[in-house]
């Protein structure tokens, strides 16, 4: 291994990865507002740019020359550390993605993920249960009532769908047999099937939770304007605020990536296992990554679109008496039908 | 050399942070540091090549424990600073008993390991047939230490009873 193999590939991987993020998180928001905007009849943001496709360039700019306050009252350290810890486990989560395989580029072996540790899966729902510090942080030390409240709603609705979120994960590495993301989708590979046709209601569940975990409609309580003003970041202005609006948008990415990645195949392209549709392997395997997911993030918006929002009472009745117990039923259904098939010598 | 420069710095880290959180006055400041403690014990985990344990002290204790933790410290509000113990001699000599037993115990378990290095571990981990860090943790925890596990299972399964019957008084 050179030092070229060893530390300048891995940084430069890094640096497209996190700069990818960053402007696919920006322009996210436009495709959302340009979507909702025509799920109501409207055209949505047109002036800056041709149909409004500077519009985040803009915005950019606008949040960052922007006044930043800290109120009198605010316990100052926690204010400001708050947004970074929100933002922090939405990006570092993109080093263990698998965006494709190993692929050969310019004469080398390269492979299109950052790092392939063996706990892949274990890492990015650890990293997950660390970003609910940032909101509830954000709550506190605002020192004010508004955030203190939709900061005690977030966190009670993302520690209880966590659980829901979790147990899913754990029929899909029965399935696999690996906790590295790459072992998963070579594990689809090798099933010959998406692991989304053999576990619907994992993947269902996933995906309730993951709208829920990102604080999206039809779950989106913790910043419900009616009751709580603007949410646990209604003190925060100008840049600090930007740094939740992205680690949003970049929590619905990741969620949408390994969506991709667990349940369809990630890099794989449709119906692996059929070789007569070997004609689609003209589509570099990570352009099917990348439409796969996008089709997930129009869905997040979609969603968004259509659906009122859920009552607390509702929500927290959804999570513990309905998703958790499938979610066990699911497991347990699972394990026997593997156990049962591994002893066939399947 | 460069494990070695690792681990001391991580080691520095961990202490340093485990003194700010016995030092700090403010309870909420006093909890994060505790995580940031933990995050860094779970750094020295990667060090020793269990990444397994890392990702779940991260996932149980940094993301479970101290979130709720920091539930209650902030339901609670300790603003205000604690009324002094009428006897603030007697609180430092109970804490100075205290820290010398538990430093005789470690002083103890420390020496007994340096005089025979875990053999009984040692022997299990060339006996089991899985590779992978993961694979070998779930394969002694379901054979060599099966009843440990399934006692601590339902010890955690009872006090969740126990505290579903001290918070609803009608069932």
């Amino acid at each position: 291994m050179s030092a070229v193999d060893t530390f300048f590939i891995p940084l430069l991987k890094i640096v497209i990865v996190l700069n990818a993020t960053l402007v696919a998180v920006t322009y996210m928001v436009l495709l959302e507002r340009k979507v909702i905007a025509w799920a109501q009849s409207r055209l949505g943001p047109m002036r800056v740019g041709p149909y409004g496709a500077l519009q985040p360039v803009a915005d950019a700019i606008k949040l960052m020359i922007k006044e930043d306050i800290t109120p009198v009252k605010a316990d100052k350290w926690v204010f400001t550390a708050a947004p970074i810890i929100s933002m922090v486990p939405a990006l570092i989560v993109y080093a263990v993605i698998p965006f494709g395989p190993e692929v050969s580029l310019f004469g080398r072996k390269v492979a299109l993920y950052i790092t392939d540790v063996n706990v892949g899966l274990l890492y990015i729902v650890s990293v997950a249960s660390v970003g609910v510090y940032g909101i509830i942080l954000a709550g506190y030390a605002s020192n004010s009532k508004y955030p203190l409240l939709a900061s005690l709603r977030a966190s009670a609705q993302l520690i209880s769908y966590e659980v829901a979120v979790t147990l899913t994960l754990v029929s899909v590495i029965i399935m696999s047999g690996t906790l590295s993301m790459v072992g998963i989708v070579r594990a689809q590979e090798h099933a010959g099937v998406w692991y989304a046709f053999i576990q619907p209601l994992a993947f269902g569940i996933f995906f309730i939770g993951g709208l829920a975990e990102t604080n999206r409609a039809p779950f989106d309580l913790p910043e419900a304007e009616q009751e709580l003003t603007g949410g646990f970041h209604t003190e925060y202005s100008g840049m600090r605020f930007a740094l939740f609006f992205l680690a949003e948008y970049a929590n619905m990415i990741v969620v949408s990536s390994v969506a991709t990645t667990l349940f369809f195949g990630g890099w794989l392209r449709p119906f692996p296992n059929i070789a007569a549709l070997g004609f689609l392997d003209i589509v570099p395997s990570w352009m099917w990554f990348l439409v796969k997911s996008f089709v997930f993030l129009y869905i997040f918006i979609w969603v968004r679109a259509t659906l009122p929002r859920y009552r607390y009472d509702q929500l927290m009745r959804l999570g513990w008496k309905v998703l958790i117990p499938l979610a066990i039923a699911n497991l347990v259904i699972t394990g026997i039908v593997r156990v049962v098939m591994l002893g066939a010598g399947g | 050399m460069a494990e070695a420069i690792a681990f001391y710095v991580i080691s520095a880290f961990v202490l340093g942070f485990a003194i700010m959180v016995v030092s700090t006055r403010d309870t909420v400041h006093s909890v994060l540091f505790l995580v940031l403690d933990f995050l860094f014990v779970a750094a020295l985990y990667v060090l020793l090549n269990s990444p397994f344990l890392a990702v779940i002290q991260i996932l149980v204790y940094a993301g479970g424990i101290v979130v709720l933790y920091l539930f209650v410290v902030m339901l609670v509000n300790l603003k205000r600073p604690p009324e002094a113990h009428q006897d603030p001699h007697r609180r430092t000599k109970l804490g100075l008993g205290l820290a010398a037993a538990v430093l005789l115990e470690l002083g103890a378990i420390a020496g007994a390991s340096y005089s025979s290095p875990a053999p009984a571990v040692a022997a299990t981990a060339a006996n089991i047939p899985v590779t992978g860090n993961t694979e070998q943790v779930g394969w002694l925890l379901y054979t060599s230490y099966l009843i440990p596990f399934e006692i601590a299972s339902m010890l955690l399964l009872v006090a969740m009873i126990g505290a579903i019957v001290l918070a609803k008084r009608e069932l």
